[in-house]
Order: C-alpha cells, then sequence, then structure tokens
C-alpha cells in the first residue's frame, strides 16, 4: 500500500487582481453535503469587504473605458479558461452541491455558456438600450447606457456556481466593477473562479471575491457610501436580511436589486445587465 | 440700472379660483374626513388665494381604495381607448393653457413667460408623447405584452407643479396605472384645476385621484400597504427616507432627487452664449430647479471676461410681478424656501466666499431674493456641495479639462451638466467622464417629452420621459 497523500489546497480570496488571506486571519470550515471536511475558507471580514471595495473603485475607470469589443473579448476568454478546467469545477460544484457527476458538469457547461452569452452583449447592449430622441426642438439629442459603478454582489447561496456566474457577468459585462460574496455554505468553486478570472486578461479589481458569512459583510456593502449599486440574490432566504440591507442602502441611494426565485438554468434575460446601468442623454444643439 | 418699462401685466381675469376645495377622490370632490384645511397663498404678495383640504390617513387609504377598483377596468382598456383618453386630456391642457399659466404663476411665483412658454407647452407635449405609446407599449423594449403595475402613490415638488404631475401621471395612465397624487403643500392648485380636465375628458372615475396636504399625507401615501408604485420628485433627504420605506416591500420605486449641476465654460466658448446659458441655468425659475447650473466652473484663462460679461448680463435681469410679462425672476417659492436659501448665502460669505447682486429694487410683500453671484468659491464650501434651490450661482475655476471633471464630479448628486466649447471632441470626450444623467452641450435646461430625465448616484434612481420613462410603470 503506497497510497500517494494527496496536496490540500489553501484556498484565497481574490482582491484587486491578488490571492490575499483574510486580513482578520480567520477561516471557516467547509464541508461536502455530508458533513465530511473539504477545505478551509478565507472568513472575510468587514476590512476585507471594505479593502475589496477599494480595489473595485479603483478598477473601475480603466474597465468601464474599455472598449464594449473589448470587455466582450474579455468575457470570452473567461469561457475559455474554464473549457479548460471543466473537469475540476465539475468536481468541486458536485461536492459543494452535493450532485451526481453529471448534473455538476451540466452546471458547469451551463456557467461557461453564460459567460460566452453574456461575452456577445457587451457590444450590444447599448443599443438596445440606448436611444436617439426625436425632441421638438433643433437639437441632437441621444441616450446611452453607462455603467453604475461599483456593485456588491451577495451571490446565490444555493447554486454556488452556475448562480454565482449568473450575477457576476452582467454586471461587469457593461463596465461596472464588483464585489461578490460567495454563497457562505459553498464558496470553494467561487474561490477557484478566482484563478480563472486572473489568467483570462480580466484587471486586478473588476471582480472581487469575498467568502465569508452574509450577515457579517451585507451589512457594511449596504451601507458603503462608495458602493453605488448591490444584488441581493443571497440574502433570498431571509425577509429580514433583506430589508435591513435595502433600509441601509438608502443612505447612499444605491440601487438595490431585490432578490426574487430564479432558475439559474432559465434563459436569464437583460435584467441583471440593465439593473445596474445609468441612462445618460446629451444634448446638443443643430445647425450651422 | 435706468431703464423704465411699462408695467405688462397677464390678466387674472382668465381664472378663476374658488375660495376653497376638496380632494379629489373617485371623480368627486370632498371634504378631508378630519375637516382639516390649510390656505395657499401668493408668494409674490402673501394673498391668500385658497383655502385647500389636508388629507389625512383615512383620505389616502380612501384614494388607494378608488384607484384600486378603477385599476381593473383602466388597465383592461384596449391600449387604443386609453390612447384617446390622453390625447383628449393633452387637447384640453392646450384649450386652457393660459388660464392654467396663469394660475401657475398665482399660486407658485414664477414668471409669467415661463409658466407660458415653457411649461404648459411641455406639460400639453408630455401628454401627446405617452398617449401615443398607450396602444404601442409591445414596441417599447419591454416584451410583447408589458403589463401595468397597478396602484401608483406619486408625491411632486412645488417648483414645476403642473409640469411634474404631466411627469407622473400621463406615463403612469398610458401603460395601464392609476394614480394618486399629491402636489406639493405650497403649490396645490394646478393639480386640482387638472382633476377638473379628467372631468371634462371624461376620465373614468378613480383612475386620477388628488390629494392635497403636507409632507405627512405624502408619508401616509408612500407607505399605504396597497401602492404598487411610488414616484416621487423632491430633495434627496426626503428621498433616502421614502427608500428606506419601502425597503423590504414590493413596491417599484423611482426617485428623481437633488442637484448640484456644474455648468463648464472652457476658454475657447462663444462667451455670449455661454453667458444666456448660464442666465438660463441658474436663474430659470428663481434657480428652483434640480438641475440647474448652480456651480459655474470657468476656465482660468476666460474668467475675468466671463464674469464680466456675465455680470452686465444679470444687471439686466427684472425681479419682481410674477404676471408681468417682462420679469425674468419670479418670487422665491414659499418664506421657508426664503429663509434656506438666505442661510446658504450667508453662509458661502461667512466661509469666504465673495458676494455680488446686481442693484435691484425687491417688492415690500411677498418673498423675493435678487440673483445673486459667488466668487473665490472651493469645493469644500457649502454653497459648492450643498442644493440651495435658488438664484444663486457658485463660481469655481480649472486649468485643465482632467480638473473640471473631477471638480465637476465632486458631489455626491449627478444630475445633469452643461458643457460649453466649440471643439466637438471635446465635449464628446467630457459628455463621457462627466457623472451625470444629463449633459446639456452648449446649451442648458432644455426638456422634451422624448427625451430621458434623471440622476445619477444621490440625485436618485430611473428615467422620466422618453421610452425609458415607460420602464417605471411597467412590471419588466
Amino acid at each position: 500500500m503506497s497510497d500517494r497523500l494527496s496536496v490540500l489546497k489553501t484556498y484565497k480570496l481574490y482582491v484587486g487582481g491578488k490571492f490575499p488571506r483574510s486580513e482578520s486571519g480567520r477561516v471557516y470550515e467547509v464541508t461536502d453535503s455530508k458533513g465530511n471536511w473539504l477545505a478551509n475558507a478565507p472568513l472575510s471580514s468587514r476590512k476585507d469587504a471594505r479593502d475589496a471595495v477599494v480595489a473595485a473603485r479603483k478598477a473601475f475607470g480603466g474597465w468601464s473605458g474599455a472598449t464594449a469589443y473589448n470587455r466582450g473579448q474579455i468575457l470570452y476568454r473567461v469561457a475559455e479558461m474554464l473549457e479548460g478546467r471543466r473537469e475540476q469545477f465539475a468536481a468541486e460544484v458536485a461536492e459543494a452541491e452535493g450532485l451526481s457527476k453529471a448534473k455538476a458538469a451540466a452546471q458547469v457547461d451551463a456557467a461557461i455558456d453564460r459567460w460566452v452569452w453574456y461575452a456577445g452583449w457587451s457590444d450590444k447592449v447599448a443599443q438596445i438600450a440606448g436611444a436617439a430622441n426625436p425632441v421638438a426642438g433643433p437639437y441632437f439629442n441621444l441616450s446611452s447606457p453607462e455603467p453604475t459603478g461599483v456593485v456588491a454582489v451577495l451571490a446565490p447561496q444555493e447554486s454556488s456556481f452556475l448562480g454565482l456566474v449568473s450575477v457576476i457577468a452582467p454586471a461587469i459585462v457593461t463596465g461596472n466593477t464588483v464585489v461578490v460574496v460567495t454563497s457562505e455554505k459553498a464558496p470553494l468553486p467561487a474561490l477557484s473562479l478566482g484563478e480563472v478570472l486572473a489568467t483570462s486578461d480580466l484587471p486586478g479589481g473588476v471582480v472581487n471575491i469575498l467568502s465569508g458569512r452574509v450577515n457579517e459583510l451585507g451589512g457594511p456593502l449596504a451601507a458603503h457610501q462608495d458602493v453605488n449599486a448591490i444584488d441581493l440574490a443571497g440574502a433570498a432566504a431571509d425577509a429580514e436580511l433583506v430589508k435591513a440591507l435595502e433600509t441601509a442602502a438608502a443612505d447612499n441611494l444605491k440601487r438595490v436589486l431585490r432578490p426574487r426565485a430564479v432558475d439559474w438554468t432559465a434563459d436569464p434575460g437583460t435584467e441583471r445587465m440593465l439593473a445596474f446601468l445609468e441612462t445618460k442623454t446629451v444634448w446638443h444643439p443643430m445647425g450651422v | 440700472m435706468t431703464f423704465e418699462y411699462a408695467p405688462a401685466p397677464e390678466s387674472r381675469a382668465v381664472v378663476d379660483i374658488a375660495p376653497s376645495y376638496g380632494l379629489f377622490i373617485d371623480g368627486e370632490f370632498a371634504d378631508a374626513a378630519g375637516g382639516k384645511v390649510f390656505k395657499t397663498v401668493s408668494p409674490a404678495n402673501e394673498e391668500v388665494l385658497s383655502e385647500v383640504a389636508q388629507a389625512s390617513a383615512e383620505d389616502v387609504d380612501r384614494a388607494v381604495k378608488a384607484a384600486r377598483k378603477a385599476f381593473e377596468k383602466w388597465s383592461a382598456l384596449p391600449g387604443a381607448e386609453r390612447a384617446k383618453y390622453l390625447f383628449r386630456i393633452a387637447r384640453l391642457i392646450q384649450e386652457r393653457s393660459r388660464e392654467l399659466a396663469v394660475l401657475e404663476s398665482l399660486d407658485n411665483g414664477k414668471p409669467i413667460r415661463e409658466s407660458r412658454d415653457s411649461d404648459l407647452p411641455l406639460v400639453a407635449a408630455h401628454f401627446f408623447y405617452y398617449a401615443g405609446w398607450a396602444d404601442k407599449l409591445g414596441h417599447a423594449g419591454y416584451g410583447a405584452d408589458p403589463k401595468p403595475l397597478g396602484v401608483a402613490g406619486q408625491v411632486i415638488p412645488w417648483n414645476f407643479p403642473l409640469l411634474m404631475l404631466a411627469w407622473k401621471i400621463a406615463p403612469a395612465l398610458a401603460c395601464g396605472n392609476t394614480v394618486v397624487l399629491k402636489p406639493a403643500e405650497t403649490t396645490p392648485l394646478s393639480a386640482l384645476f387638472f382633476a377638473d380636465i379628467c372631468r371634462q375628458a371624461g376620465l373614468p372615475k378613480g383612475v386620477v385621484n388628488i390629494l392635497t396636504g403636507d409632507g405627512s399625507t405624502g408619508a401616509e401615501l408612500v407607505a399605504h400597504p396597497d401602492v404598487n408604485k411610488v414616484a416621487f420628485t423632491g430633495s434627496t433627504e426626503v428621498g433616502k427616507a421614502i427608500a428606506r420605506t419601502v425597503a423590504g416591500t414590493d413596491k417599484k420605486l423611482t426617485l428623481e432627487l437633488g442637484g448640484k449641476a456644474a455648468n463648464i465654460v472652457f476658454d475657447d466658448a462663444p462667451i455670449d452664449q455661454a453667458v444666456e446659458g448660464i442666465v438660463n441655468g441658474i436663474f430659470f425659475n428663481q434657480g428652483h430647479v434640480c438641475c440647474a447650473g448652480s456651480r459655474l466652473l470657468v476656465q482660468e484663462s476666460v474668467q475675468d471676461e466671463l464674469l464680466e460679461a456675465l455680470k452686465r448680463r444679470m444687471s439686466t435681469l427684472r425681479v419682481g410681478d410674477p404676471l408681468d410679462k417682462n420679469t425674468d425672476i419670479g418670487a422665491i417659492n414659499s418664506a421657508e424656501q426664503l429663509a434656506r436659501i438666505k442661510e446658504l448665502a450667508d453662509a458661502g460669505e461667512s466661509e469666504g466666499a465673495e458676494r455680488w447682486a446686481p442693484a435691484c429694487e425687491l417688492p415690500d410683500a411677498g418673498y423675493w431674493f435678487a440673483p445673486t453671484l459667488f466668487t473665490g468659491v472651493t469645493q469644500a464650501h457649502r454653497i459648492a456641495q450643498e442644493e440651495i434651490f435658488g438664484p444663486v450661482l457658485s463660481v469655481l475655476t480649472f486649468r485643465t479639462p482632467e480638473e473640471a471633471v473631477a471638480k465637476a464630479n465632486n458631489t455626491p448628486y449627478g444630475l445633469s451638466a452643461g458643457v460649453w466649447t466649440e471643439k466637438g471632441s471635446r465635449i464628446l470626450w467630457m459628455a463621457n467622464k462627466l457623472r451625470a444623467g444629463i449633459v446639456w452641450s452648449n446649451t442648458f435646461n432644455k426638456f422634451d417629452p422624448a427625451s430621458p430625465f434623471g440622476g445619477y448616484k444621490e440625485s436618485g434612481f430611473g428615467r422620466e420621459g422618453g421610452r425609458h420613462g415607460l420602464e417605471a410603470y411597467l412590471d419588466v
């Protein structure tokens, strides 16, 4: 018997393009659906959340200023990189969610396809959400959508990977940057996604991934004055928490995407992209 | 100033104001349940114009019930029929526009020139624009058959009483919602006249309900459990309170809040046109405009030339009787608002900015404030950060386009901005960088029903006007 002892992975956060441990030095035990220990995940603190917001803000100018074509290329690159690691993610999702290998693989495939779908939206969303406005006067008048800024995302609790991708991709494809709090009990696929994003030409800070307690991180993110919007998907099960977070978000009039029942395998539509866009209307006189 | 103008007052005879008005609920005027009333005065001379009902929680409930009942039939009407009602309303507004303009100037204090030439044409245009959408909603990009939300609770401010009513009611009805609208406490009359237009148009009872009252009435309406959609235009402070009230509910919310717009003038701008734009940007409607260009950012190299031209132009502004057709700047809407403007202007002085106003005689009665300019303003000054909502302009300077952008974006607001330059590429670059919902390039304070309006950041969320404005009233 010379069974090889496997090498365990130390899972880390993904913030500002780097892989830090939680500044708090805390971790928590992550188990599979049967309660078997899988790994220790970083237990992010409020300070980690604030650092992630700083990183997201820093990345916003460059990412929102990139051409839509460029952003689309990078989202597609994420799909390419994931395709090569399908097996790894299928195994992680199977363990995280207690799914059969086949069902987990289907989730991963759907997640990859979702990156491709959103990649194609990058240079089309302005065309469907913008408008040339025929005002009653000699003016050129054009409305176009722009990213709202830094978006805090509480990722869905149950769908650790497909759900996660389904909330990140629509927020960033239009030029927003995000701070995402992973599924609390199944954070490992999300933390591994950080490794994929880091090698996908995505500028550091565009996506920042925190594992930890929604109850601990949701409040500081909802109250943060430099966060422009919040997606409450991950708080869906707790109506009181949703109300508290939405109330805190009012302090700087964050855009709030309320949670509702979602089938993550269904066609997502444009809702999650449009929720984090502002409409800018520019007027200019016409004439000689 | 030595020019003498002959007075040219608009006739008050075209409007017949009743001594008292009730609440408009389910197609009828009725007293408030508690019997409470308050007076509305003309801010130009403090004359009591009428007495209106103060709606209580009980009245709010009655109005919401009426709107709920009416919703069933109204939302089931073919869009083409709803369109015809809205077209009728638009036509009636046109027919009665002189009467409404005079009424609006009496109750609000704004110059008749503006209510007649700006407000009323836009009010009619809004109803025409959204009338046309009522039977075309499937083409608006929100699905093949988008549904209305239900009962809309709408709270509007006093700066453009009838225009804000139109912005709220026209898209709501076009989409098939019914409404309960609360006009501002100091300017309730034109909404009550609008109730009469609904009657003349034969609008089904309960589709539009008007509740007069103060902030407590608005708070009751926003909190009512059977309201499906809340739309508010007003201060950022109240907007935040409303956002907290609807937190955790299914109510859809749109907010049009405050602003502190930068009006940015580059050294190559046509100075005379820029001066007109600056004056229009801040002194239009006494500066009671959320998107007013209240911060002038002028490139340092043309500061002296521009300020000289601006002061010369400001010296020709006529302040006085809102019903005089020569008047440029009318009365401040209320004693409270005047006190707020004075407090902030005094803060500007005490914080070290230099205050200037043209010599100008203000009437004895009523609420008045001369057009005022502050130079030497820094970004930290309260007058550079807080919305004054009055005819007060703060002047700051910049050297480079990057600095102009940084300063323009340096407030919690993001409603509007202006850019003045002859260089096209710079206009487009600036328009791209400014974090504001509306960018006026080489123009300012232009509005149109086809053009979406609304802010970034703490200026609120959602858009009014245009195809985008439909989203607020549809289940999308």
